[in-house]
């Protein structure tokens, strides 16, 4: 594996010399290899939505370096549009920021700004709008007709069009019901085995993080708090509720038996995996059969 | 980025700016700006520059966001000063081609600067240290009698503090979607006029769907609290004249006197 994305001492300051001053991302040093699905939790204000905002290039470090495939990204100023073809950022909430007439337009605005013209361009549209399980018949229509659901899936596709080396997504699953959200993320997933590119997702459901992370990014008060595989973050649960985050419920559960003196491993992430566990116990025990 | 605009900005304090009576400063304010257009010789000019000059220190504001606010009209300052400055009437003291210095056109040039300058600071020491919540309050209040020729104030101030509240808020969502168009690659800052025009159409059309989201909303949460309209209603901050403002009043009559009677016993240097 290569690195794709790396960052050194990375640093920003909001409102730098003025009395509202305040240090949102402090010191940050990192590296994300090719093909990985990270997962990025940290407190409201913790510096997350600008540490990634940084990685494609909207706002610019006050200190530090990114590395995209080892060369910074401020290398050329002028050329900043093309890193953030190569970096897509989904936003928070990205359905405010459809604005075509219709969906299919809105999905190839970036892609089009791309330079992607013709066929080429028509493919990226139609293979993102299936990525993301837009139904080919709603393209024609106009994105404000679209239930919430939809419209976040066409901006999230209007991303992807873009097919970025690495895509950014800033909570997209907040505000979507139960359904929505288990499809939206089954997507991601699907995207990213297919595609077999780096995916980020900053989310504050620490049960979609545990579900498709391969690693965990924590931040904590503008620093980086902690860099680690899935199971390793999660089995800190007492340190990640200090700063006010906490582990999936079901991981709590088994750590709690755990406390009890059962045999258990101390980082259980999903519910199957949890149920797994308990049954092979049991029948270890001869409990059930 | 857009937030910078610094606009009418209000700082909190506790001056004795800020503690007059907002309905005080709104009158003062439209009379010292029909003052400063009375004046007409330097006498009277000193007298203003001295009034606002006194207003600026009891404002309590440091000095350069007042220098900030008269950055913005550097420019219309300098065209209309120089334009009077070549067009006076009189004997001719310097020509070349079509310019013209005269005396009357020195005199002109330095009343017209004087008194942009002055009406700028005025109206900045007015927003720096008035909510915009007070100056709706207090145009409401000096409307009122309106209502009688059955014109909406309430509704009229009720209006004005909405937008107001929102100009923020607009700017903050402004700034939101264009960064989320510049992260699909939209090009805002290169191109003719024409593309740059063009370049706009991604943020303004989410924003103008924004805004009329956010203002069903207002309406529903507004009849969701029983809002309709100003009859009978009460405020939480009923506004208060104090000894300040009669003393405010006072002092404004004197200077009103003063010009006018320089105005009328002098004589008139432009």
């Amino acid at each position: 594996m290569s690195t794709v994305l790396e960052l050194k001492n990375l640093s920003f300051v909001y409102g730098a010399g003025t009395p509202f001053e305040k240090k949102a991302v402090d010191d940050v040093s990192l590296s994300i290899e090719q093909g990985e699905l990270i997962g990025i939790i940290g407190h409201t204000g913790s510096g997350k939505s600008t540490l990634v905002q940084m990685l494609n290039g909207l706002i610019k470090p006050a200190q530090g370096q990114v590395l995209l495939d080892g060369r910074d990204i401020w290398e050329q100023p002028k050329k900043i549009r093309d890193i953030r073809f190569r970096v897509g950022m989904v936003f928070q909430y990205p359905e405010y920021q459809l604005f075509e007439e219709t969906v299919y337009k809105d999905i190839a605005f970036g892609a089009a700004n791309k330079g992607l013209t013709g066929d080429e361009l028509d493919q990226a549209v139609r293979r993102a709008a299936d990525f993301t399980g837009l139904r080919p018949e709603l393209l024609e229509k106009s994105p404000f007709d679209l239930s919430g659901g939809e419209k976040r899936r066409a901006a999230i596709a209007g991303v992807i069009a873009m097919d970025p080396e690495v895509l950014i997504l800033d909570e997209p699953t907040a505000g979507l019901d139960p359904m929505g959200r288990e499809l939206l993320l089954s997507q991601i997933i699907n995207y990213h085995k297919e595609k077999g590119n780096t995916v980020l997702l900053v989310s504050h459901s620490m049960e979609d993080i545990a579900r498709v992370a391969d690693r965990v990014l924590v931040m904590n008060r503008s620093r980086l708090f902690m860099l680690d595989r899935t199971r390793e973050v999660f089995a800190h649960g007492d340190e990640l509720e200090k700063i006010g985050l906490r582990v999936p419920q079901v991981t709590k559960i088994m750590q709690a038996l755990r406390a009890q003196g059962i045999d258990l491993p101390d980082s259980v992430l999903t519910v199957d995996e949890a149920f797994d566990t308990l049954s092979s116990l049991l029948k270890r025990e001869g409990k059930i059969w | 980025m857009v937030r910078d605009v610094a606009f009418g900005q209000y700082f909190p304090g506790n001056s004795l700016m800020h503690r007059l009576d907002p309905r005080t400063k709104l009158i003062g304010f439209v009379a010292l700006i029909a003052v400063i257009f009375c004046t007409f010789n330097y006498p009277a000019l000193a007298i203003v520059v001295g009034v606002t000059a006194f207003l600026l220190l009891s404002s309590g504001i440091p000095f350069k966001f007042y220098l900030k606010s008269l950055k913005v009209i550097l420019i219309v300052v300098l065209i209309t000063s120089l334009l009077n400055l070549f067009y006076g009437s009189g004997e001719p003291i310097w020509q070349w081609w079509i310019l013209k210095l005269t005396w009357n056109g020195i005199h002109r040039a330095i009343f017209v600067t004087v008194r942009i300058v002055c009406l700028i600071l005025l109206s900045s020491c007015l927003t720096f240290t008035t909510s915009p919540t007070e100056l709706t309050d207090a145009i409401e209040r000096l409307m009122k009698p309106l209502n009688k020729i059955h014109f909406p104030v309430h509704e009229i101030a009720m209006m004005m503090s909405l937008a107001l509240r929102f100009v923020p808020t607009l700017l903050e969502e402004t700034d939101k979607i264009m960064q989320a168009q510049k992260a699909r690659g939209a090009d805002l800052d290169s191109g003719n006029f024409i593309r740059r025009a063009k370049a706009l159409v991604p943020i303004l059309i989410p924003l103008f769907v924004s805004a009329f989201r956010r203002a069903y909303d207002i309406a529903t949460a507004m009849e969701c609290r029983c809002y309709r309209g100003g009859t009978g209603r009460t405020r939480m901050k009923t506004l208060r004249m104090s000894g300040r403002d009669a003393a405010c009043f006072v002092a404004l009559a004197l200077i009103i006197c003063g010009v006018v009677l320089c105005d009328i016993f002098l004589k008139a240097a432009i």
